[in-house]
């Protein structure tokens, strides 16, 4: 469905149902070069048990109009604004890679609105050599490949979010391609690898989070090694946050490479 | 596999898709022939139907063999998935019937298999959809046919059997120009010779009958989407962006930014059509996929000696291959193809001068080459086009298709090449005799 958030068209994906406000919302947010279709088995299927599913495309990516955001923190805000748009009160957000950390820091600041914050594949601080942000602005074909290299973690991986016969390195090609195409003013491969390195509110948000956390990790996830989410989770045991973590045996990309593990850590956790 | 760098042709051709068996350790993809699949409760089989589930339900629509012939096919060509289907053929129908329906338009070269150009000539007019023939090389030709309803351009990566190598870049450029996409049949290069979604094609099929499989024994296709080709842009394809009552309502584009094709040709064509392959086929064709970077490096070297042994003797009059360098795709097949022109395959034809009796005398005296009619076999195959594959053609087609009534295609398969060259001389001297009796 479209909405309008911050004066600019804003399309977020229902998982094939129609919007029910009085249904309990999860937001979906998606990491750098990506959209809202890295999650459409895990949203598809919460929108048919029970959920109101708003997986968004962020602005400036896809189907998505409006400035695509410079900073987790302007990221942040534009969730806030969308649920305004949305009319939702309160609602789970699940963030991916960079979509995670603006999930931490849109539930810091949301606080009570934020019934349930789910970071999969995340790592703070979320640091990205400076050759990979270099060449995503210079060479972003090449970037793009190196990118999709350390996200995957087998070249057998299970029926996916096309069903059997899902070549997922190629998915994740094409997708990046795609979304890098959709914004001709700004190269959102770039600026969203700048947001991730340059972040530094991760332990305070953390700290500031009034919902339960999940850390879905990949074990062999090269991009955020589960090493890196360490000092986030030791900041939520610190703050006494209500903390739960889930590693896979996979890489980055939990939601094609393991999609029944990664659903169901996700629906088990938002009905716990 | 943790720490792979991108991987290769070779290693992708062994391993892509299969792991060691989880349940049995087995090495080799098993073979899972059953025809359905059991589901873990209700909720389960209902999730799997409305797609929120990725998994196997029956095997018309899809079977754990045949997923990793896709994803090593797709792994090869560089594309995002891919669907097996029953021929080559099959593949060539689903690709139309997902995009169009009734009053849509093709734009086709003339050099096509001769099944194609039944099917696209015939067959589907009877269904309301007509397509307009232009010569490959023909770009002018290309531009000008497209029309209001045009929905697809599709050509061979080298036409059948003249080899005529299709400027792909340049194509595809028209085509997307007017906001279609470009099929390839890629059949007689495979991905190793040339992988179309590099140049600029949008879908890939092939006939796995031929050199994927390898071995004469399977009869299969296969379909492989780049997920390149952006279809709301387009504007053209409510099949894939518009809600489909067909299936839950719906909309492809919306499930899958770079996918709608597959998931509606899986979800509508498999279903309905029906055309699925065999999980026996599937892992026949794989056992071929694996060994395909060595045997097309022999078809290759073995080509290049005959086309060279036939180029200098003083029976033939014409060598249709492009490591000639008067074929007209020369320098194309050098710019495009892997290895350059050596790398335009080793199915290709060649003329004998004389009369229609002595072209029967020459395919009669072979013995290493089997007259029969397929190609990409690991044997040797001949077979004479104007009175076989491409009987139906008129004259007129024949010639724009770039074969005369005298044509001889040739498989060159994996043979001693000495041994080849034999058995052509022995032959084209029973022909030379037959013409002096």
């Amino acid at each position: 469905m479209e909405l309008q958030v911050n004066g600019a068209k804003t399309y977020c994906y229902t998982g094939g149902k129609p919007f029910d406000a009085a249904k309990p919302t999860v937001v979906f947010i998606h990491g750098v070069l990506n959209d809202h279709s890295v999650w459409i088995l895990q949203s598809r299927y919460l929108a048919n048990h029970g959920f109101n599913v708003l997986a968004v495309d962020l602005p400036g990516h896809c189907k998505s109009q409006g400035e695509a955001p410079a900073t987790v923190e302007e990221a942040a805000d534009f969730i806030g604004a969308l649920l305004d748009a949305a009319g939702v009160q309160k609602a789970a957000l699940i963030g991916h890679s960079w979509g995670s950390l603006i999930a931490m820091e849109a539930a810091a600041r949301l606080k009570d609105r934020i019934t349930h914050t789910v970071l999969v594949g995340t790592a703070f601080p979320m640091k990205v050599s400076p050759a990979l942000i270099d060449a995503s602005l210079n060479a972003p074909e090449k970037a793009l490949a190196m990118v999709n290299v350390f996200s995957r973690s087998t070249l057998a991986a299970p029926p996916s979010a096309l069903g059997p016969g899902t070549w997922v390195y190629g998915a994740g090609m094409a997708l990046g391609r795609r979304v890098l195409r959709s914004n001709p003013a700004v190269n959102v491969f770039h600026r969203g690898f700048v947001a991730c390195d340059r972040y530094t509110g991760g332990e305070a948000a953390m700290a500031a989070l009034t919902s339960p956390v999940l850390f879905l990790l990949g074990g062999q996830d090269q991009m955020t090694h589960p090493k890196a989410a360490q000092g986030l989770i030791q900041a939520a045991k610190a703050a006494g946050q209500k903390l739960q973590v889930v590693t896979l045996p996979v890489g980055h990309h939990q939601m094609t490479e393991t999609p029944d593990a990664t659903l169901f850590a996700i629906r088990d956790f938002l009905r716990a | 596999m943790p720490g792979y760098s991108d991987p290769g042709f070779d290693t992708l051709a062994l391993h892509a898709g299969a792991a060691p068996d989880p349940a049995t350790g087995a090495r080799a993809v098993p073979i899972h022939l059953t025809t359905s699949f059991v589901f873990e409760s209700s909720d389960h089989a209902a999730a799997l139907f409305n797609l929120e589930r990725a998994g196997h339900v029956y095997s018309r629509i899809s079977n754990p063999t045949n997923a990793v012939f896709e994803q090593r096919m797709a792994a090869l060509e560089g594309g995002i998935g891919a669907i097996s289907v029953a021929s080559g053929q099959a593949a060539l129908h689903l690709s139309i019937a997902t995009l169009m329906g009734a009053g849509s338009h093709i734009v086709a070269s003339t050099a096509l298999y001769g099944g194609s150009q039944n099917l696209l000539h015939y067959t589907l007019r009877r269904f309301g959809i007509e397509t307009t023939f232009v010569k490959p090389g023909d770009i002018d030709g290309w531009k000008a046919a497209v029309r209001p309803n045009t929905k697809l351009f599709f050509g061979e990566t080298v036409g059948n059997p003249g080899l005529d190598v299709l400027d792909i870049p340049t194509v595809s450029q028209i085509a997307h120009e007017a906001k279609v996409p470009l099929l390839v049949d890629s059949t007689l290069t495979t991905p190793y010779l040339i992988k179309p979604f590099e140049h600029g094609a949008d879908l890939v099929y092939h006939s796995a009958t031929k050199f994927l499989s390898g071995h004469g024994t399977v009869i299969g296709g296969v379909v492989v989407d780049a997920g390149s080709f952006d279809w709301d842009a387009s504007g053209k394809y409510p099949e894939l962006t518009e809600a489909y009552d067909g299936f839950h309502g719906m909309t492809f584009s919306e499930e899958s930014t770079v996918g709608a094709f597959l998931l509606r040709a899986r979800r509508e064509g498999l279903r309905d059509f029906g055309a699925c392959l065999s999980p026996h086929s599937a892992w026949l064709i794989l056992q071929g996929l694996e060994t395909l970077p060595l045997r097309m490096e022999r078809h290759m070297g073995n080509t290049e000696k005959v086309v060279a042994f036939l180029a200098s003797h003083p029976l033939v009059s014409r060598v249709g291959h492009p490591l000639l360098e008067s074929h007209p795709s020369h320098a194309l097949a050098n710019k495009l193809l892997r290895h350059g022109a050596k790398g335009a395959g080793s199915v290709f034809s060649f003329d004998i001068q004389g009369s229609r009796e002595q072209g029967k005398a020459f395919i009669e005296t072979l013995k290493i080459f089997s007259h029969l009619a397929n190609v990409g076999d690991c044997r040797s195959l001949v077979i004479h086009p104007a009175s076989t594959t491409h009987f139906r053609m008129s004259d007129e087609a024949l010639a724009g298709a770039g074969i005369g009534p005298g044509t001889i295609r040739l498989s060159i398969g994996l043979e001693d090449p000495d041994d080849l060259i034999d058995d052509l001389k022995r032959a084209l001297k029973a022909a030379e005799k037959a013409g002096n009796q």
